[in-house]
């Protein structure tokens, strides 16, 4: 399945399964097709056991990491001397991303009975769903699907006459792309600026409020309820040894049917592009992709024929990101549109690291420089440069971020960046 | 009109939105104080209803003016410094009065591609403003977003609570028009 279309590959349909259908936001419905019979499993089983299921299953980080999501559980201290957070990594704000945005809105209870697993396996007496504040629209049905879940006995005290009790709590924030980064979510959840912070201490150690605490994507806590029900073996009839599972897939740029669509993991990426969605329209052939999100590194059209696994965009070259692939037709501009990209980081940046605040908006201002015709040859050394001065010499990765599509597209596109330069040294 | 809003999701309310209840005095009556209470009720730490509260100050006066952030401060036990440290940080905070609807039009990489940048001049030419200015009879404020999470959907709109997808100059007439049946 898949919102805004479907496709015929509807071999794995565990998240988008009722994308598109409103019914299923309501409580009532969402327990018709099964809901909540997951937790009813899960309130039974202890921590370990529930950790172990999902470690089995191979289930990786979906925020873009790919960190495998049950060794994350195990890190997390196993007898408690006090609270224990968990916080849903809603802050969607990649861009090219859009599915976490897809689950909010169609399968909320999905997500809300996901964060309650987990919270059971990490021991946490409290779940935060921190969303990003622009997601005004899809916020209003999470927060809906809350209180009927409150209300129902899902979340709260006594969980299902189980003695457990846990509490869980939406929180927006305010426009930041940097509050997605973990420690920087951790910043402005407990009412900071969102800056992230050095690594250790890990957040199982001391995340928020001091506690220790697990930061989990949205789309990987949807997967958890139906790998429980199911089993690991189950969920690893997707995907490959490595990879297991469904992804979803948000397709933007130049395409026929851009939108999200749940995909095995491993159909290879030109089968995503041509044959689910439908091509480049006008029959114009593709230039370039950033297959990961704006943060991956860009693709050209010979670069396609690799698989969308963790390990499989890496060998390409790129990296599977949040695996949102936005598709650049023969007529684009590529310094432009790396432009564009870089002014995002330099917006976005939180300035906390010299390299990152000063360099992202230099990245920027070059290419804007070379865009609009007053570049000259020099230019290219100093952004390769810069791509050394920012690549690993910051507290996060935002830095990083900007090198990826940046250095590929002066390796892959060197002869559009000299054109619009024109010879002058 | 208070609406009772459970404790769950008091900190996950809307604060960009067109119908504003202006006050003086954030928390001095019966939904501020509701409000407030019910934030920090959720989080071992006060600090942590800073977020919500700032966001309560722009939903009901429309923006979080330097006064705002004292009340927020005075309410959390913070310093002015600090709240206004953080106020300042995030840019869904609006440090000044826009207009009633507040139109961001995403240009970032992928609507960009596929023509966010005519969809935002065609904007700013119907609503004949600048970038980022309100219009003289205070209904619309313009501005380029950053990503808004609908790349799939281009060109993508917020307008204060609301999306809109799939914009493309020829229908800015329409999403405008549509912004004044509601009677807003």
């Amino acid at each position: 399945m898949g919102y805004p279309h479907s496709h015929e590959l509807e071999v794995g349909t565990i998240l988008s399964r009722h994308f598109g259908d409103e019914s299923a936001r309501r409580l009532e419905t969402w327990q018709e097709y099964g809901g909540y019979e997951a937790l009813r499993a899960a309130v039974k089983m202890d921590a370990t056991e529930i950790t172990g299921i999902v470690k089995d299953s191979g289930l990786r980080g979906r925020g873009g990491a790919g960190f495998p999501t049950g060794l994350k559980w195990s890190f997390m201290p196993q007898e408690p001397n006090g609270p224990h957070y968990l916080c849903c990594n809603a802050d969607e704000s990649e861009p090219g991303a859009f599915k976490d945005r897809e689950i909010l809105r169609w399968v909320p209870h999905l997500l809300i009975e996901g964060c309650l697993i987990a919270a059971r396996a990490i021991r946490a007496e409290h779940v935060y769903i921190y969303v990003r504040g622009e997601y005004f629209p899809y916020t209003r049905i999470l927060n809906d699907a809350v209180v009927e879940a409150y209300e129902a006995g899902y979340i709260g005290a006594d969980i299902l006459g189980s003695g457990w009790d846990c509490e869980l709590t939406v929180h927006i924030g305010a426009g930041a792309y940097i509050a997605g980064e973990e420690t920087g979510l951790m910043s402005s959840l407990v009412g900071g600026r969102a800056e992230p912070r050095v690594k250790p201490p890990f957040p199982a150690q001391s995340g928020v409020f001091g506690r220790p605490t697990t930061v989990n994507n949205v789309e990987t806590l949807a997967a958890v309820p139906m790998i429980l029900t199911e089993g690991a073996e189950w969920y690893r009839q997707w995907g490959t040894e490595r990879s297991p599972g469904t992804k979803l897939w948000c397709c933007s740029g130049h395409l026929e049917r851009p939108g999200t669509y749940e995909l095995p993991l491993g159909v290879p990426l030109r089968d995503i592009i041509y044959d689910v969605c439908g091509g480049i329209p006008g029959g114009r052939k593709l230039k370039a992709v950033i297959p990961g999100g704006s943060s991956t590194a860009l693709l050209t059209a010979d670069e396609l024929d690799c698989a969308s696994t963790y390990e499989g965009m890496q060998e390409a070259g790129s990296s599977l990101g949040t695996a949102s692939p936005i598709v650049m037709d023969e007529d684009t501009n590529i310094v432009r549109a790396i432009r564009r990209t870089a002014e995002f980081y330099a917006h976005e940046s939180c300035g906390q690291c010299i390299q990152c605040r000063e360099g992202t908006a230099w990245v920027a201002k070059i290419l804007h420089r070379i865009e609009t015709g007053g570049g000259r040859l020099a230019d290219i050394d100093t952004l390769y440069d810069l791509c050394e001065q920012l690549t690993g010499r910051t507290i996060c990765v935002l830095a990083d971020s900007v090198v990826f599509p940046l250095r590929s597209s002066l390796d892959k596109f060197r002869a559009d960046y000299e054109a619009l330069i024109g010879g002058r040294p | 009109m208070t609406k009772k809003i459970h404790p769950a999701v008091v900190s996950a309310q809307p604060f960009q939105v067109a119908n504003l209840r202006p006050i003086d005095r954030l928390f001095e009556d019966e939904e501020g104080k509701d409000r407030l209470e019910k934030a920090v009720s959720r989080y071992p730490d006060k600090r942590a209803a800073l977020l919500p509260m700032l966001a309560y100050a722009q939903e009901r006066n429309g923006w979080v003016s330097p006064d705002s952030m004292e009340q927020v401060a005075e309410a959390l036990e913070l310093t002015p410094a600090f709240v206004r440290s953080v106020a300042t940080f995030y840019t869904m905070y609006n440090k000044h009065p826009t207009g009633r609807h507040m139109i961001q039009v995403c240009t970032c990489v992928a609507c960009h591609l596929c023509g966010g940048d005519d969809v935002f001049q065609a904007f700013l030419q119907a609503t004949g403003t600048r970038a980022g200015e309100t219009s003289d009879d205070g209904r619309y404020m313009v501005m380029e977003a950053e990503c808004l999470g609908a790349c799939g959907f281009a060109t993508a709109v917020q307008i204060n609570d609301q999306y809109f997808e799939n914009v493309t100059p020829e229908t800015v007439g329409d999403v405008l028009a549509s912004l004044e049946e509601e009677g807003e």
